[in-house]
């Protein structure tokens, strides 16, 4: 008898789930498109909420823009939970590494009084907006509508609350982990009026109604004037411990710079969407970087002593930023 | 100076409970809407115990080594074609019922704890909520990759979101999610945290996984055990939101008790999907659901009141009667599964010689009198050319939504049936427990989709079975009916037959 | 009815060390053997002692990591740096 190795024919049925089919034909779809696209319900729901009755918990009027496609608003990363954690990881270790070289060598403590001054003044506090950021993104995260949007959600509400515990590490290590530092922290959070425009500013956009709004409050004007004001433009208030800070909060310019890719994008794609959701997305643009910039003006005073010259800096990036969008500010 | 390395439980502290404020320019209850009208008293948040103090960067460091395991497996389980390795083509069916019934529910467990994670006021609860809210996320999304690479061969999975919005047995785990998505949020943590998490996951995950295993399924277990490990996180959480409220007031107590008893029997009632899975539908068995019961529910939920009673929280209501079930409620939901086969997005079989004889041996008290001689009498017409099918849409209890097939406590041969009027409409139930849940909430309850209703009122396709199978985009003939003789069977034979020839 | 403290972990190589410990650590400790996992009961509690583990591994280890090897457990939690107990105690 000869040996024959035969073949078994696995010619797949179909290539993927009919939905996705639907959208681009049956062909291999990418762990993105099948983990992302339809996966939210989207009819026949059972009971009204008992919290917000005129609403079904996936409701497309939360928000006053519309979109015929709410998966049209894509992620240009492609983030499912797997690639998401695994970038996360990786950015991590950095992070670990810079702590150990900074630790080991003292750089924090041999830091001249001023520049510890300011750090603590002005970075510190930054844990509590990186944390009421987190409950923005929580928010949009059960309030919007659509996996596509609403997943990339909860990846920055989680970035958000590591951004805020590196910040404290950072305070950890100045005060020789004591905590010391970080309940200083939040009494100049909550009293030093270099910060009450910014505290206000966040607290208000913790009751705003419209997704969508909440969306372009937080990820443009809030990241754009306010986190890249103290992460971009505040070198000079570190001192002889901007090396050193960089070093640190790292994390937090690569985040902000894959973040935007996608936050940009979908704020591109829903503007583009109609002549309405051009009109309203660029009132809520202009409402909400103007508001940051007039609240972060006397916190780049405190820091910096030019009487808000960065705050208007980065405000003006920012509106650029939103023109480079399609929004008409 | 030296930094003193900090413990954990220290540093965890540091790194979260400090980051909230109370809110001045805005007031706390317009930032925090809706954790009061459910009559919840808390008299201070900083009693809130972490049970388990994950950081982000540590949160980060173990899910990416969990999920660079779990898809180095189903990489492997894909390039090897591992579907070809399974205990039998009909295991299948339980992937099928698993991507279409329990994954959305994933999904809406995570958007659920999204809303827990902003909207209780607690920043420990809100942490903790918020990390779930990521792992359910986690859980739907490898559950999807991995049903993926069965959906390529084998039918009834492929339109997986559109059926769950729509096919009839599908609105039992639906409305149970909806259920808790619009409760509030101390409620939603009862519902799932506790009642869901802790005391009835496990029997879906750890025997049912370990039956996976079993099957030959190294995907499925792979991300059922991996998604557990995140699930030991939940429970804690779920266990600590109960000792929470419980200790905060006691006016919390009959809140709380009354949240146990309605998400315990809607949890017992939607579980009976998976007793059904456990004792039909693995080819290869590992333990049945009355052994699974008895461990996951009556010994460590024993374990577990007990701790609850200095509370003065009870046993849930009808946890007697949902033991006296176990030895029925999987037979139960088999045959009406049987019956309806034709409306329904996976298949189904009568049990073979050697499983009737597992199933006596394992249900000595009630198989052999009351099941036994049904399937035996089933199996004989199929072989006559009579197999049964059951063409009258059936009633559906408007609070689990599942068929009115089960039968009265005590009396296994009468079906049981319960009433109540709400509005000047008469409202229909299948047992005492979910007759109360409905009188706890008739407002919230008289909405349920029921789906034999909708169909009756025109809103599903059309008043004939295939009209209605059109709208679901049930592939009739591919999906649907038997095991054998369906599409699935006979690639699986085909596989079989060809691996043999090779191996010869 | 006495109540049980539970851990459910991998039956696997990496779980082995940890199962190891702990059968040592707890007297009187139940194994059950499923497919793919073995389940630990004992009455009342049942720890994870960090240093019984790192003899067994021959490596630095941290209760956390148990999470990469845990299914399920049952009763209250009680974690820092050297251990990982679960009990009904008060």
């Amino acid at each position: 008898m000869t040996v024959q190795i035969k073949t078994l024919d696995y010619e797949p049925k179909r290539h993927t789930f009919g939905h996705i089919a639907r959208r681009f034909g049956d062909k291999p779809a990418s762990r993105y498109q099948e983990a992302t696209l339809d996966v939210q319900a989207t009819a026949n729901f059972h009971y009204k909420p008992l919290y917000e009755p005129e609403f079904w918990q996936y409701d497309q009027n939360k928000t006053a823009v519309k979109m015929a496609d709410w998966y049209k608003p894509l992620d240009p990363r492609q983030y499912y939970y797997a690639t998401y954690n695994i970038a996360r990881a990786n950015m991590n270790q950095a992070v670990e590494r810079s702590f150990a070289f900074v630790e080991e060598r003292g750089l924090l403590d041999k830091l001249a009084a001023a520049a510890r001054a300011n750090l603590q003044r002005g970075l510190l506090p930054l844990r509590h907006l990186h944390w009421g950021a987190n409950m923005n993104m929580t928010e949009i995260c059960q309030r919007g509508y659509g996996t596509a949007v609403t997943a990339p959600c909860i990846f920055s509400s989680g970035d958000h609350l590591g951004m805020a515990q590196i910040v404290s590490r950072i305070g950890l290590a100045l005060d020789g982990q004591t905590g010391a530092s970080l309940d200083a922290a939040k009494a100049v959070w909550m009293t030093d009026p270099a910060w009450q425009g910014v505290r206000k500013l966040i607290e208000d956009t913790f009751v705003e109604r419209d997704w969508f709004q909440l969306y372009v409050a937080q990820t443009l004007a809030v990241n754009g004037v306010i986190f890249d004001l103290a992460y971009k433009l505040s070198d000079a208030a570190w001192a002889d411990g901007a090396t050193t800070v960089a070093m640190l909060t790292e994390f937090m310019s690569d985040w902000r710079a894959e973040e935007s890719r996608w936050s940009d994008s979908v704020i591109k794609t829903v503007a583009a969407e109609s002549p309405d959701n051009k009109a309203l997305t660029s009132r809520w643009a202009k409402h909400w970087i103007d508001r940051a910039v007039e609240a972060a003006k006397p916190l780049s005073a405190a820091l910096l002593g030019d009487n808000g010259a960065a705050a208007e800096a980065a405000g003006e990036a920012t509106r650029a930023r939103a023109a480079t969008l399609g929004l008409t500010l | 100076m030296t930094a003193k390395k900090l413990g954990l439980k220290q540093r965890y502290a540091h790194m979260t409970r400090g980051l909230d404020w109370e809110t001045t320019y805005q007031p706390m209850d317009k930032v925090f809407p809706y954790d009061t009208f459910e009559g919840i008293k808390i008299r201070d948040w900083s009693q809130w115990e972490d049970p388990f103090r994950l950081t982000m960067d540590a949160y980060w460091k173990f899910q990416a080594e969990k999920e660079r395991k779990l898809y180095a497996v189903l990489d492997a389980f894909a390039q090897n074609n591992g579907q070809t390795n399974l205990s039998d083509g009909r295991y299948v069916n339980v992937v099928k019922l698993f991507l279409t019934g329990i994954s959305p529910e994933e999904y809406q467990a995570h958007r659920g704890f999204a809303f827990a994670g902003r909207h209780l006021r607690g920043v420990g609860p809100r942490v903790a909520a918020q990390m779930q809210s990521l792992d359910e996320l986690r859980h739907v999304q490898t559950q999807i990759h991995t049903i993926s690479h069965y959906n390529k061969y084998f039918d009834g999975i492929g339109e997986f979101p559109h059926m769950h919005d729509r096919v009839w047995y599908l609105s039992v785990p639906k409305s149970f999610f909806d259920d808790a998505r619009t409760a509030g949020p101390f409620e939603y943590m009862i519902a799932i945290g506790f009642a869901f998490e802790y005391l009835l996951t496990n029997l879906l995950f750890v025997p049912f996984m370990s039956g996976a295993a079993y099957n030959g399924d190294m995907s499925t277990v792979t991300f059922g055990f991996s998604a557990q490990s995140d699930e030991s996180r939940h429970m804690t959480l779920g266990i600590e939101v109960i000792k929470f409220l419980l200790e905060q007031h006691p006016d919390n107590l009959p809140i709380v008790q009354k949240w146990v008893d309605k998400w315990f029997w809607r949890g017992h009632r939607m579980l009976g999907l998976v007793a059904m899975m456990m004792d039909y539908m693995l080819p290869k068995k590992v333990m049945s659901w009355k052994e699974a019961w008895d461990i996951y529910f009556t010994e460590a939920g024993g374990s577990l009141f007990q701790d609850l009673a200095r509370y003065g929280l009870k046993v849930p209501k009808y946890a007697d009667v949902a033991t006296a079930e176990a030895e029925h409620i999987s037979h139960q939901n088999w045959a009406v599964f049987y019956q309806y086969t034709h409306a329904a997005a996976f298949h189904t079989w009568m049990p073979d010689k050697e499983h009737l004889d597992w199933l006596s041996e394992k249900y000595p008290n009630t198989f052999d009198k009351y099941y036994r001689p049904r399937w035996e009498m089933w199996a004989q017409m199929e072989k006559d050319g009579k197999r049964f099918y059951n063409m009258a849409l059936p009633q559906l209890c408007n609070t689990c939504q599942i068929p009115m097939a089960y039968t009265e406590p005590g009396d296994p041969t009468t079906i049981a049936f319960r009433e109540s009027r709400f509005n000047g409409d008469t409202y229909h139930f299948c047992s005492d427990g979910c007759k109360d849940i409905f009188d706890g909430e008739p407002e919230k309850f008289a909405q349920s989709w029921l789906p034999v209703h909708q169909i009756f009122q025109g809103a599903c396709g059309g008043p004939t079975v295939p009209d209605v199978l059109n709208w679901y985009r049930l592939n009739n003939g591919a999906d649907n009916l038997d095991y054998v003789g369906s599409p699935d069977e006979k690639l699986w034979n085909q596989w079989m037959a060809g691996a043999v020839k090779a191996a010869g | 009815m006495a109540q049980i403290a539970s851990l459910t972990l991998y039956h696997n190589d990496e779980a082995r060390p940890i199962i190891d410990a702990i059968i040592a650590d707890n007297p009187g400790i139940r194994v059950m053997n499923i497919p793919g996992a073995v389940k630990l009961d004992c009455d009342g509690s049942l720890t994870v002692n960090r240093s019984s583990v790192e003899a067994r591994l021959g490596r630095s280890w941290e209760p956390q990591e148990l999470q990469l090897v845990l299914i399920s457990m049952a009763g209250n939690l009680d974690e820092d740096d050297d251990h990982f107990t679960l009990s009904w105690r008060h």
